[in-house]
């Protein structure tokens, strides 16, 4: 089959479906490749490099679509390119199917399958096809990148000839993939970060990044279906709210990320908190396009407010970063891809038995396939509720240290009365030959106790070899006997010689050999 | 010839030789030369002896070790590095049979001017000596069978084995009392032919993947066989030597037990201990993987932990293993081998087999070194190991293995399981990694599989 990139139509969208080293691994898995005149220039890909990776370039998008079975694009279809869906041909992009109802009944009566990229189950077996995880990624780092941008002043602390300049501090609302990317880009820039959450389970990751989680003392749990938070009640948000208007003074640049599915951006960062920041300050709103965290955000659009606050709301921050987020998108759908082919043969299968592909699909054969089925396996785990493992004190442990350490002591004690009664009863009988060398065995054996416990692991085996061969010391027994004049005795002894010679030879030889291959690298 | 006293001097220098020989073993730069002491110590100890006061008929003498050196020095330099678990069981029979020779000479031509308490010490040294010696001889003999495949390696469970145990050590101290009463030679001919089979029965009951535990009890037996050997001829060196040997294997027992969760006794009783309760049920279903699509998942992964278990050693893929981690970490990926403690048929077995296969050492590491890092590791390849990777071992109270320390390859992003077929691995447990929604079977040989995907990589 063929797969066919156009050229996205949607202005200002600059990434492509397709790069070079997407189209090789497409090629492997049996595909060949056609990508539309000038499609990848705007992420940094030109027409020679997909030639060279054997993508074949046609000039129009008419006559792209008309070879291609499958066509990868970023953007939904548009109106143009809506002409070209024939039944039997498959595509694979964005398409938001809850928000474009309309668009997704023509796609479903034109015949043809859509899968959305968007609508990939958050399980982890499709992680590598997650184009909204990737995008989010790029998303959280370039809100960074933009508030810098508009930002007067170092993210670091420096202490400088010139005086002291202090850290920024950037607080990151909503600890979702972006929030994340956010928090460690900034941190990785110096500045001081911190990050709220409606999920409680997300501390820990906020905190692995060392930010700081501002803790709200609430007993409600904001976690959804799916990894994604749920609306709150009243209560929780003018707690929130008080948070808020508790940090915003302090703060230099907020990144709002938080984001709801299927409903308008919670407004978590309202026209007051903006009032009560610095001027100079930033807020960079990450939910523009789904009407903003911040009242005041205009989509598309960086506004100054009365007392100097800069306010960012681009809603296309993965796009001006067209090479990577290409790169990552294009590798998404190679995998989607991948997984549409089980055969590596350049044909896809939709399998509906297949979660993932089932979740994505939204159009199949004149077919409408959205809302899908509730997944076989839970998306994202809910953490239980399990209470917290209760911290001891410094001094409980002192004292359960303590108690480990008396009764492993009554243990050395009791074994040592042991021994020394059973060293009794034995001296009581035997005679003073056998004492003298049961003193040897008995301090061989703790000799051999204390030394063997420090032998690596690694070197178990090459110990058995070395234990084998010295364990041949057996000969000597033989050697002692060898001489007797009863000729049973001699040959049993020279047997005896035979084998513990082989054992010491074959053993001192084989650990040898085994010790000469460890190498280091 | 030596006087007596120069003999014990050299006594004393093989034993401090023999024990900084064990100590070296502690790190492998050291180790090299500590082979050097136990070397130097075997001579002196031999040359001592033969020069000694008490030795006469080299006629016998030179011949045989001349033959044995010969037929030393062919078996260590022909043995596969995968057949390290059989030579070592090998080895312990001869020190078994040995200890069995000599315990019978000393009967049939016993020390002069024994009276009293001495002649029922001397008689008991016997009677222990010949019995240690015959169990590890005939023991060994199984556990070599079991090793190289000659023998099944499923445990062998006789109805009521262990009253058949009980009563063969019951008969056996029946004929001491026996002996001690000197009712004749018989008893010890009896007791020892008792001894061999239950030598060979004992290690019959143990299936395969317990063998660690019974090649180190085996070492064990044949350091205190050597032990008994020594208070029948009053020689220190032989008590030292022993013992250092038989604390050496007790010490590795405690250990494989150890990783295995399970009583020295209960893994010497053989079988399975038996559980309470129902196991857990398994949901969901085992997907498997091709070649080149794991090819190409290791191309994206930056962290990579191969885990190797038996598998590999009877597929014989530790080359292409070693191969294919040369390449990946050419590549500036972060590639390390996590190592079980029971992984394999012999203590320390995969680190010889990868070590073999130039593994750099520093690499491979051990299970308490690697476990938290799983959760940082983007893949995991598992090569033919089973029950070490078991979550069951975690979650489920109810499963044979409750409790066993496994690596907890599951934390990773994605786990690769190569793997023969379908069927559970040698403990006949089902294995819930195989349905965790991460892991993908690579079904096939080892080696084919690894030999497909070393040609992946380099194209």
């Amino acid at each position: 089959m063929i797969i066919g990139a156009p050229k996205e139509l949607q202005a200002g969208e600059k990434r492509v479906a397709m790069t070079p080293d997407s189209a090789g691994q497409l090629q492997k898995l049996g595909f060949e490749c056609v990508l539309e005149a000038g499609a990848g220039i705007e992420a940094g890909f030109s027409d020679a490099t997909y030639k060279a990776a054997g993508v074949k370039i046609v000039k129009t998008a008419a006559s792209l679509w008309k070879q291609s079975d499958i066509i990868i694009k970023v953007q939904a279809v548009s109106q143009a390119e809506e002409a070209h869906l024939k039944p039997g041909k498959t595509i694979v992009s964005f398409f938001w199917p809850a928000q474009n109802k309309e668009l997704l009944d023509r796609v479903v009566s034109s015949g043809s399958n859509q899968i959305a990229m968007d609508m990939v189950p958050r399980i982890s077996r499709a992680q590598k096809m997650d184009a909204l995880s990737s995008m989010a990624n790029i998303a959280g780092y370039r809100a960074v990148i933009e508030a810098g941008n508009h930002f007067g002043r170092f993210f670091t602390g420096q202490i400088t000839a010139a005086g002291k300049v202090p850290p920024a501090k950037v607080l990151v609302i909503g600890a979702g993939v972006a929030g994340l990317a956010a928090i460690g880009t900034a941190q990785s820039l110096g500045a001081i970060v911190r990050a709220f959450d409606v999920r409680p389970e997300v501390a820990e990751q906020i905190e692995s990044m060392s930010a700081e989680f501002l803790m709200l003392e609430f007993d409600e749990d904001g976690s959804g279906e799916g990894g994604y938070a749920k609306p709150a009640s009243p209560e929780f948000i003018e707690k929130e709210m008080a948070l808020f208007r508790e940090q915003a003074p302090e703060i230099d640049i907020v990144i709002t990320t938080a984001l709801i599915p299927g409903r308008p951006a919670p407004k978590l960062w309202p026209a007051e908190m903006v009032g009560l920041m610095k001027s100079g300050s930033v807020v960079v709103d990450l939910a523009a396009e789904q009407g903003g965290n911040c009242d005041l955000t205009k989509p598309n659009k960086v506004i100054n407010t009365e007392n100097g606050v800069t306010i960012i709301g681009y809603t296309d921050f993965p796009s001006r970063m067209s090479a990577q987020s290409s790169t990552l998108y294009a590798t998404n759908i190679r995998h989607m891809l991948d997984d549409l082919t089980p055969e590596n043969d350049g044909n896809i299968f939709i399998n509906l038995e297949d979660d993932v592909i089932r979740g994505a699909l939204v159009s199949h054969n004149g077919d409408l396939m959205f809302p899908p089925p509730a997944p076989k396996v839970a998306a994202i785990g809910k953490q239980s509720a399990t209470p917290a493992p209760v911290e001891l004190t410094a001094a409980e442990k002192a004292a359960l240290e303590q108690a480990a350490i008396r009764k492993s002591g009554q243990q050395q004690i009791g074994l040592l009365v042991f021994g020394g009664l059973f060293m009794l009863l034995i001296g009581s009988f035997a005679p003073a030959s056998f004492m003298q060398h049961f003193i040897v065995f008995a301090l061989s054996c703790f000799v051999g106790f204390q030394v063997i416990w420090n032998v690596s692991h690694a070197l178990h085996t090459p110990l058995m070899a070395v234990t084998n061969a010295i364990s041949g010391i057996i000969i000597l027994g033989a050697l002692l006997q060898i001489g007797s004049s009863s000729f049973i005795v001699t040959l049993l002894a020279s047997i005896s010689v035979l084998i513990a010679t082989i054992n010491i030879v074959g053993g001192f030889m084989v650990t040898r050999r085994m010790l000469a291959m460890f190498q280091k690298s | 010839m030596l006087s007596s006293n120069i003999v014990t001097a050299i006594y004393i220098a093989a034993s401090v030789l023999f024990i900084l020989s064990l100590g070296g073993l502690s790190n492998q730069e050291k180790a090299k030369r500590a082979v050097w002491f136990g070397i130097v110590g075997m001579a002196l100890a031999v040359f001592g002896t033969v020069f000694g006061p008490q030795v006469s008929g080299f006629i016998w003498i030179i011949p045989m070790i001349l033959i044995g050196s010969i037929i030393g020095v062919i078996v260590a330099q022909r043995v596969e590095m995968t057949g390290m678990p059989q030579l070592v069981a090998a080895l312990h029979t001869f020190v078994g049979l040995a200890a069995v020779f000599i315990g019978i000479n000393s009967h049939i031509d016993p020390p002069s001017g024994l009276i009293g308490a001495e002649l029922i010490i001397h008689d008991v040294e016997v009677f222990v000596g010949v019995f240690i010696g015959a169990v590890t001889a005939t023991g060994s003999v199984i556990a070599y069978g079991k090793l190289s495949g000659s023998i099944d390696g499923k445990a062998l469970l006789l109805p009521a084995r262990n009253w058949l145990n009980l009563a063969a050590v019951l008969a056996c101290l029946w004929l001491g009392t026996l002996f001690l009463d000197h009712a004749g030679p018989w008893t010890l001919y009896l007791m020892t032919a008792i001894a061999f089979l239950f030598g060979a029965h004992l290690v019959m009951a143990i299936g395969g993947a317990d063998m660690p535990v019974v090649v180190s009890m085996l070492n064990s037996y044949s350091g205190w066989a050597a032990a008994a050997t020594g208070f029948l001829l009053g020689n220190d060196l032989l008590i030292v030597t022993g013992a250092l040997v038989g604390a050496s294997g007790a010490i590795l027992s405690y250990i494989m037990c150890k990783a295995m969760n399970r009583s020295f006794i209960s893994v010497i009783l053989g079988g399975w201990g038996t559980s309470t309760g129902v196991a857990q049920e398994v949901e969901g279903e085992m997907i498997a993987t091709d070649v080149s699509s794991v090819a190409s998942d290791l191309m994206d992964a930056q962290s990579i932990i191969i885990v190797p278990g038996y598998g590999m050693a009877v597929a014989q893929a530790q080359g292409a293993v070693s191969e294919i981690t040369r390449r990946l970490r050419d590549k500036g990926k972060n590639v390390r081998f996590a190592i079980h403690p029971v992984a394999g048929r012999l203590p320390g077995h995969m680190n010889v087999l990868l070590a073999e296969a130039k593994v750099p050492y520093d690499i491979v590491l051990e299970m308490d070194e690697i476990n938290n890092d799983f959760s940082d590791t983007d893949m995991v390849i598992i090569l033919g190991a089973n029950d070490i990777v078991n979550p069951a071992a975690q979650d489920d109270p109810n499963s044979p293995i409750a409790g066993m320390p496994v690596l907890e390859v599951w934390k990773a992003g994605q786990v690769i399981i190569s793997k023969r077929g379908q069927g559970r691995g040698y403990s006949g447990i089902e294995n819930p990694l195989f349905f965790k929604d991460n892991s993908r079977m690579l079904y096939g040989d080892a080696k084919a599989s690894l030999d497909q995907l070393l040609a992946q990589i380099t194209s």
